[in-house]
């Protein structure tokens, strides 16, 4: 893995290889392993080593006429590679019409202006992460198997390790780096007529517990054979936290200056609204102790805090630097509360300009929190969903979705879980759907297939709309 | 190239390995993109690295790495043996693959016109100008283009004796505009949607799409949407334009044949499937006017599925996955063909990259048009009372394949044989073999197009691939229709 001093070094090459006026250099590197099992054996086991150089050069940019940017991307770092690499995007950057609404680059005061005070970033480099091995993995993977034969079940999952650093300069003499590890662990228990799912993440690898989230969905498994079908309709449904990430994560894109400014986002003319119920309050927080990830964007502005939805009410969105200028001279700008670059923008040039990618849900008060298991108690009559599965927006103002329930579906009658029941297509309104939440639980880390991590806690909603039932 | 891949192989040898194969792969990608008169995107990446598969103590290893070097290779082929060995760990016998013989080869897609021989201002001319013809419609809030180019050179070696070198050079293009007014986003997209047309050929795609000659009316029918009624919910007749049923095809055939869902193998991610091995050769999947094979030969077209060896050095074949609705064949590779007692894989192996290790993909998995002469307008005109779909807008479908849901940008009901008025949110559900089954008329080959669908996500870590989806429109039977938004008004 490259170190900062050797991203610095051949960022130092770059900006004397360039002619642009401006050079800005992204370096990601890392190493990452996986090992995959199913049917109770390993049957996948990988490792990938890789480095990726991102140079993006601007000629005339504080031209009145409008400057110009583009990016060239390599793996190849040697020096006649980065001579090209330099070359490749100084021809591009030439190639465009003048852009009016292109920014200089930052400066380290513009960067430091957005410092946020308080806590910085909580350590997200574990050594002993790093360490993890082929071994180690396969050792892992053999008392999770253990646990599906000890309950007749067949075990497909994955145990993957990284570390990977990254690091962004640009010729106004920004310069910000990030380094991490990962572990992350997914286990899928089958049965006959059943499954079960468990999925988590941390930098460090000592937070997994692989055979705990082993029996955990063997659990799920065992009671759910035998599935029985449910009439589709509106029930009281109990969503786990990795239910409720994969499904609200569609909307996070939408709280963004650019989507506002472009009109696709389901929050245009509904900003400071009362959208959903008392009890939502949703934060964007890189800081947060639960969460990971670099506290700079594709410009190396610092990340801040943002309140994005605050009891039921949105707030704030997330800016780029060119979509808060932009914000500002719109129509729009009266109608929108604070406006400034909030550290959320994407690398230059993209298409979606920036997004909230750190979300934590609020906590209920201690006295109105309830556990997944009191949530239960609580309901005559209902569904428990483990997950939800290929999700997709059918209605981006009404933000309706739609998806499957997945490995684990469970009635629950005069509080208590009674017996699986065969997978449920729904069709939701987030809209709707967040505004019937009758109770939250304590935010946790969760992990899904379908959306980014979030702090989220596991929810009770009343009438979610399922309106197909399938076969299994 | 080719000596550092007998190096990997030299190396894997040396460390134990019984088996080992060497991938190198150099591409080169553009991306153009623009948004409302401005530039989306601009840019060139490269990327160049090996990636290595072994066999040892009868498991599989695999590593990769971008380090270049005669060191990097060696400790790379290293790793994979090292990862293999410790895979051996878990296992319940030894891994087979099934015989296919060496082969040495040099093949290039076909191509006319290079696309990175083309100015980028002169696409950039194009699409600014596509973008100005949508934006001229009244009511068309935002519109986006984009135009993405690919060259692949690939390296294939191993120790059975196959040396075979590939290029790949690739072209996509497409545009969408979007409408919103009221409380209401409508969106309309040319050729598709999710980036238009992808094929594996030249830049004399973009010509032939004729792109900016729909421009106009893409953007005029965003904005019509919103005075067009709500799609019913019911029962119905339904039509599906090629573009939407290559999508079908992708999600209710397409994955539920790969023999490595259905061997249980993508359990924890993409899902399993519901065509258990008792099926082959017995289940009705459609009706006898379904004939879907997979194909990846040069024969099929310049699809997304299109090579001439697989990237475990297997041949390009064609194989008949469902003959007169029976369903006959699954998509395999060495070591999932030798799972079931097959003789011979598919040829149906492949990686994103360099990086990745080769998964069961599909190639080219295309229904054939009909054998009667049939269009488009014949079809409806033959049809008393349904709904014409057309552009994909979501889909949707469970872990087994069975029950699926899709949306599409727009809709027509179809009274007395003619497109009666335009619908807009138009869906449709149903049960994957129920659904197929209820399929009574296809257009022949003057409407059938080969797709490309670029985004085919499967695997951990997860691959992105480009499949081809060949489809002609065809009418199906009494569907399920607007349950999107059933229960949600």
């Amino acid at each position: 893995m490259l170190t900062r001093d050797q991203a610095s070094a051949i960022f130092d090459k770059l900006r004397k290889y360039s002619s642009a006026d401006e050079v800005e250099l992204l370096v990601s590197s890392g190493r990452s392993a996986l090992t995959r099992f199913a049917n109770n054996t390993i049957h996948q086991n990988v490792s990938e080593e890789s480095h990726a150089l991102s140079l993006r050069v601007s000629i005339d940019p504080s031209s009145a006429k409008g400057g110009r940017t583009a990016r060239a991307s390599t793996n190849k770092i040697d020096d006649e590679n980065l001579r090209r690499l330099a070359q490749t995007a100084d021809t591009l950057v030439r190639m465009q019409q003048p852009d009016p609404e292109l920014l200089p680059m930052p400066t380290p005061q513009e960067v430091a202006e957005a410092q946020v005070n308080g806590s910085g970033l909580v350590l997200r480099y574990i050594e002993r992460t790093t360490r993890i091995n082929p071994r180690d993995r396969a050792e892992a993977v053999a008392r999770i198997v253990d646990v599906a034969k000890k309950n007749k079940l067949t075990s497909a999952g994955i145990y993957a390790s990284s570390e990977f650093g990254e690091a962004l300069f640009n010729s106004r003499g920004v310069s910000r780096w990030h380094e991490q590890t990962s572990a992350e662990l997914s286990v899928t228990m089958l049965g006959e007529t059943s499954s079960g799912w468990q999925k988590a993440n941390a930098p460090d690898a000592a937070d997994l517990e692989p055979r705990e989230m082993a029996e955990v969905a063997a659990e799920k498994a065992r009671r759910s054979a035998n599935p029985r079908e449910l009439e589709p309709g509106k029930y009281t449904v109990i969503l786990e936290p990795s239910a409720v990430l994969d499904i609200v994560g569609f909307m996070f894109w939408d709280f963004s200056g650019s989507a506002l400014l472009e009109q696709r986002s389901f929050l245009t003319h509904r900003l400071g609204c009362k959208l959903f119920g008392d009890n939502i309050t949703v934060n964007d927080d890189v800081y947060h102790s639960l969460q990971t990830g670099a506290a700079f964007d594709g410009e190396g502005m610092t990340r801040q805090r943002l309140t994005l939805i605050d009891k039921g009410v949105v707030k704030e969105l997330a800016y780029s630097r060119s979509a808060a200028k932009k914000m500002r001279q719109s129509e729009l700008m009266s109608n929108v509360g604070s406006i400034g670059a909030t550290g959320h923008g994407f690398r230059l040039p993209n298409e979606m300009g920036e997004a909230p990618l750190n979300i934590v849900f609020g906590a209920a008060p201690a006295s109105e929190s309830q556990a997944v298991d009191q949530m239960i108690a609580s309901t005559d009559r209902g569904v428990l969903v483990t997950r939800l599965w290929y999700i997709r927006e059918i209605d981006p103002y009404d933000k309706i979705l739609t998806g499957m329930t997945r490995d684990g579906t469970f009635l629950v009658t005069d509080g208590k879980v009674q017996y699986g029941i065969r997978n449920l297509r729904f069709n939701e309104s987030l809209l709707h759907m967040l505004r019937n939440v009758e109770a939250l639980g304590q935010p946790a880390r969760a992990c899904g297939e379908e959306s980014i991590d979030m702090v989220v806690p596991p929810m009770k909603v009343r009438a979610f709309n399922f309106t197909e039932a399938t076969k299994f | 190239m080719r000596e550092l891949a007998s190096l990997a192989l030299d190396t894997a040898k040396l460390r134990g390995a019984s088996h080992a194969e060497a991938r190198i792969v150099d591409e080169r990608e553009r991306a153009l993109a623009t948004k409302n008169g401005r530039i989306g995107n601009t840019s060139d990446s490269e990327s160049l690295g090996i990636g290595i598969r072994v066999i040892a103590d009868g498991s599989f290893g695999f590593a990769a790495t971008d380090d270049m070097t005669r060191e990097g290779v060696q400790g790379c082929a290293d790793q994979a043996v090292q990862i293999a060995k410790a895979s051996a760990r878990v296992k319940k016998e030894d891994l087979l693959l099934v015989p296919e013989p060496s082969h040495v080869s040099d093949w290039a897609s076909p191509c006319k016109i290079d696309p990175f021989s083309i100015p980028i201002e002169k696409n950039l001319d194009l699409l600014f100008a596509i973008d100005a013809e949508m934006r001229r419609v009244r009511g068309v809030t935002l519109a986006e283009t984009s135009m993405n180019f690919r060259r692949c050179e690939q390296w294939f070696c191993s120790t059975e004796g196959s040396e075979i070198h590939q290029t790949f050079i690739t072209t996509g293009a497409g545009y969408a505009a979007h409408a919103f007014a009221g409380a209401e986003i409508q969106k309309r997209s040319y050729p598709n949607s999710y980036g238009g047309q992808y094929q594996n050929r030249g830049y004399e795609l973009i010509a032939e799409l004729q792109l900016l000659d729909h421009a106009a009316s893409i953007g005029e029918q965003a904005v019509a949407l919103h005075s067009a009624d709500q799609c019913p919910q019911g029962k119905f007749d339904v039509i599906l334009a090629s573009d939407q049923l290559s999508l079908q095809i992708h999600e209710s055939i397409g994955h539920p044949i790969e023999l490595d869902r259905v061997l249980g193998m993508e359990a924890n991610f993409a899902g399993t499937s519901f065509l258990t091995l008792n099926k082959l050769r017995t289940l009705k999947y459609g009706s006898d006017l379904l004939n879907v094979v997979a194909d990846a030969t040069e024969l099929h077209g310049p699809g997304l599925g299109t090579f001439a060896y697989d990237d475990e050095g297997v041949a390009a074949q064609c194989t008949p996955i469902i003959s007169d609705g029976l369903f006959t064949g699954y998509l395999t590779s060495r070591d999932t063909a030798a799972a079931i007692g097959a003789t011979r894989s598919g040829g149906c192996l492949r990686a994103e990259g360099w990086n990745r290790l080769p998964i069961v993909r599909m190639t080219n998995v295309s229904i054939l048009p009909g054998e009667s002469p049939l269009s488009l307008e014949q079809l409806i005109a033959s049809t008393e009372h349904g709904i014409l779909m057309e552009t994909n807008r979501s889909w949707s479908i469970d872990d087994k394949r069975y029950n699926f849901q899709f949306s599409c940008e727009a809709g027509w009901e179809i009274v007395g044989g003619k497109r009666h008025r335009m619908l807009k949110n138009p869906s449709y559900s149903g049960i994957t073999t129920e659904f197929w089954n209820s399929m009574d008329a296809i257009c022949s080959r003057d409407e059938w197009t080969l797709w490309g669908t670029p985004n085919c996500g499967k695997g951990q870590p997860q691959q992105v691939m480009g499949t081809g989806h060949g489809a002609a429109p065809a009418r199906f039977r009494n569907v399920t229709i607007g349950t999107a938004y059933k229960g949600t008004e």
